[in-house]
């Protein structure tokens, strides 16, 4: 595979161990340091928002700051000092929000090559015969930067916007489905970033259409101590279809960085939502764990619709911490949902993902892929629940849990709970923990692939299966990135 | 030309470290087939391992050239580089790698060490489907993760298309007639014997002599503990069929 030895190369190329970490120095407007009812009027007011959702955030903020962190995850970490960050950064050549690429401060654009998302040539793209475009909005620290193709979208009747730029344009239906699938009282996460959101992205796709291309976010956390707290709205009207990515990195820094972000999906009848994640936010050191992003992420979407159907596909690389458990609730008769995850911890990283399945209407459908590798010494926990309602007459649901073990220092758990109250209901659950075997490294090495090769072709054949369900142009970019975090998991 | 002098090795195992092979010499010239036969337990799976550089054997004496060059320093990845290849007893499985992946990034990666540029998707699949056709191999398998679900038949196989694609001077084969019938044995020597080459040299290590019988040997030796008691003509190999190796060990002993 070229894409391996790309890697490798890749790798060896870098200076430093995270290809994501460097940091662009640009002026930013902040909000003054610490978290208390004012900072949440600041970044309400910076956004010159209307009182209805002000009102709601600091509703939110009243009971945040009631509410106890969830403690059920299998994860260490020290108490956060939600005081001790900034809850609101903006580059400040920003302004208002850019209307087009052109007024886009170049430093900016530059950062997001550097990432590999060239946010100008995607649109040069564009008039590329053969080749699929993508349309991107990008955030940085707290707000959206520049959203490629909206010309084009609108001819379709797409939206595809900054969520700021939502409320102000689509209030009614932000007002309508904000908040409608995560209760701002869900969890202290969740509940935080229903406080202090400072931007994310808006998509809605209106009846009958297919969205003519994929859609994505690409978060990039710049600023020091600053805490990244995106929104991300998506809804598919009756018989529509859409494919979002999202994809996120930040410099590297031996603070803490908190990210706490909220997604919601609303499916209606006959319609389809694929989201696709591929998170590769700063782990932390290698050695010693110091720094990283703690991704306390609240991702779920609602099968709304008859015959609705809502897939994750997530590759999970970076974080120092990860407490991600992206849902379906399967209210539409004949709703479907998917979940098919790659999780890779190495170093010093904890990871505790999985999923939650809610079959309420009848003939539910779920489907669960779930492959944990860790190496060093980390922690990898799948932790998933299915649950089906008394009205869900015939629900079914399959779930495969595999881990990947490479070295002895590193640990797999699984934790499926099962949760069944109609008698009508079909589940099924597999779980397997494997190692990389002596057997395949040394047949790999002997037809000349080098150990670290050796790994990545091991590893994204073991998780090919949730592979296969990303994108192509994503495909390509998380196979390197299991390379590239893998890389000083051996010898 | 290959040579093996005064070889000894050591299998670390839970009770510390085997000594299994205790002084073994072998020279084969370009061109040449032998063959190392000898009882179970008598040290040639380990001198396989021991000249592919597998972890966990560790030489303490002697020396392994190929072409003057040591390659006892050298990785298993930078031998395979410098053209030895084993066709291994038990191919291993590799669950979501197919095969075209695999070959593909087995030949880059030994192209790369030697400094020689990437071949590219489509040189790849057309040299493939050429080598495939040789040796009977249906396309179908290279969509195949590698070795998962194959035949016996298969794998073997399988082993000879990697064998001819990456074009090694030196190939060593680690018990290849195991679990072939006669028929799938057939069709694997028969790739074999389209590879033998007046620049290439062929270690083959089997326990009987039916595969000799289809892949004819210049010169026979006979491996007990970890020594070679005995080198002759292809004619050692029947009479060793003939009497079993009890009566040679004997006999040198």
């Amino acid at each position: 595979m070229g894409a391996t030895e790309e890697t490798i190369a890749t790798v060896k190329d870098m200076a430093g161990k995270y290809s994501a970490g460097f940091v662009t120095d640009i002026e930013s407007d902040k909000a003054p340091k610490g978290l208390n009812e004012d900072i949440v009027r600041f970044i309400s007011e910076k956004k010159k928002e209307p009182e209805w959702l002000l009102e709601r955030r600091l509703k939110a903020f009243a009971h945040w700051q009631r509410m106890k962190e969830p403690k059920w995850a299998k994860l260490e970490f020290p108490e956060l000092d939600y005081q001790d960050a900034y809850y609101y950064s903006a580059p400040k050549s920003a302004g208002d929000g850019p209307k087009s690429l052109d007024e886009v401060d170049p430093k900016l654009l530059e950062t997001y090559k550097k990432l590999g998302i060239p946010l100008r040539e995607q649109e040069i793209l564009a008039g590329v015969k053969g080749r699929t475009p993508v349309a991107v909005d990008a955030v940085f620290d707290s707000v959206s930067v520049a959203t490629t193709f909206k010309d084009e979208l609108k001819r379709h009747g797409v939206i595809f916007c900054s969520i700021s730029e939502a409320v102000r344009e689509h209030p009614e239906l932000v007002k309508k489905y904000l908040s409608s699938v995560v209760p701002y009282s869900d969890n202290k996460h969740a509940c935080l970033n229903t406080a202090v959101f400072t931007d994310g992205s808006f998509v809605y796709i209106p009846p009958g259409v297919r969205c003519p291309m994929e859609l994505s976010t690409y978060f990039r956390i710049n600023e020091l101590n600053t805490g990244q707290f995106e929104r991300t709205l998506i809804i598919a009207d009756k018989g529509s279809y859409v494919s979002y990515l999202e994809g996120c990195t930040a410099p590297m820094r031996d603070e803490r960085q908190l990210h706490a972000a909220v997604v919601e999906l609303i499916a209606h009848d006959d319609a389809e939502i694929k989201y696709s994640t591929v998170q590769n936010w700063y782990p932390g050191d290698i050695d010693t764990g110091a720094g990283g992003i703690y991704n306390f992420v609240t991702k779920r979407g609602l099968c709304e619709g008859r015959n609705s159907k809502i897939a994750w596909t997530q590759v999970e690389t970076g974080s120092a911490i990860t407490w991600k458990y992206p849902s379906c609730i399967l209210k539409g008769d004949n709703s479907s949902g998917e979940f098919y995850s790659v999780a890779i911890t190495n170093g010093r990283q904890q990871a505790d993902t999985g999923t939650k399945m809610i079959h309420l209407g009848k003939n539910t459908r779920s489907r669960i892929i779930s492959k944990g590798i860790s190496a060093g010494r980390s922690n990898n926990t799948y932790r998933g629940i299915v649950k089906i309602m008394p009205g869900a007459e015939g629900a079914r649901n399959f779930t495969a849990c595999d881990s990947l073990l490479i070295g002895d220092q590193c640990g797999a758990h699984t934790v499926p709970y099962i949760e069944s109250r109609n008698k009508s209901a079909k589940l099924e659950h597999e779980a397997t923990t494997s190692k990389i075997s002596e057997d395949q490294l040394f047949y790999c090495l002997q037809r000349g692939i080098g150990e670290e090769e050796a790994i990545a072709l091991i590893v994204n054949g073991f998780a090919r299966e949730v592979m296969q369900h990303l994108p192509m142009e994503f495909a390509v970019e998380a196979q390197k990135l299991v390379g590239i975090s893998l890389e000083g998991s051996v010898g | 030309m290959i040579e093996i002098k005064n070889l000894k090795a050591n299998v670390n195992t839970d009770e510390g470290p085997k000594e299994i092979l205790k002084g073994l010499s072998v020279s084969i010239k370009p061109g040449e087939v032998h063959a190392i036969m000898g009882p179970n337990g008598s040290g040639k799976s380990t001198l396989s391992y021991v000249l592919a550089g597998r972890e966990d054997y560790e030489v303490t004496d002697g020396s392994v050239t190929m072409d003057g060059a040591n390659m006892l320093e050298l990785e298993p990845e930078e031998r395979a580089a410098a053209g030895m290849f084993l066709a291994f007893q038990y191919p291993v499985e590799i669950p979501g790698v197919n095969m075209s992946m695999f070959l593909k990034t087995s030949i880059n990666a030994i192209r790369k060490q030697r400094g020689e540029p990437e071949m590219d998707a489509l040189s790849l699949l057309k040299l493939l489907k050429t080598k495939c056709k040789q040796l009977g191999i249906s396309d179908e398998m290279m969509k195949r993760a590698v070795n998962v679900g194959f035949s016996g038949g298969e794998k073997k196989r399988n082993e000879v298309l990697q064998m001819a694609l990456l074009e090694p001077k030196f190939c060593v084969l680690d018990e290849t007639d195991s679990g072939l019938d006669i028929d799938a044995l057939k069709i694997v020597a028969d790739g074999v014997n389209a590879l033998r080459d007046p620049n290439r040299s062929f270690l083959i290590i089997t326990h009987y002599q039916r595969l000799l019988d289809y892949i004819k040997p210049d010169v026979v030796h006979v491996l007990a503990d970890g020594r070679i008691i005995k080198t002759g003509g292809p004619e050692l190999a029947l009479e060793l069929e003939k009497h079993g190796y009890g009566d040679i060990i004997d006999a040198v002993a």
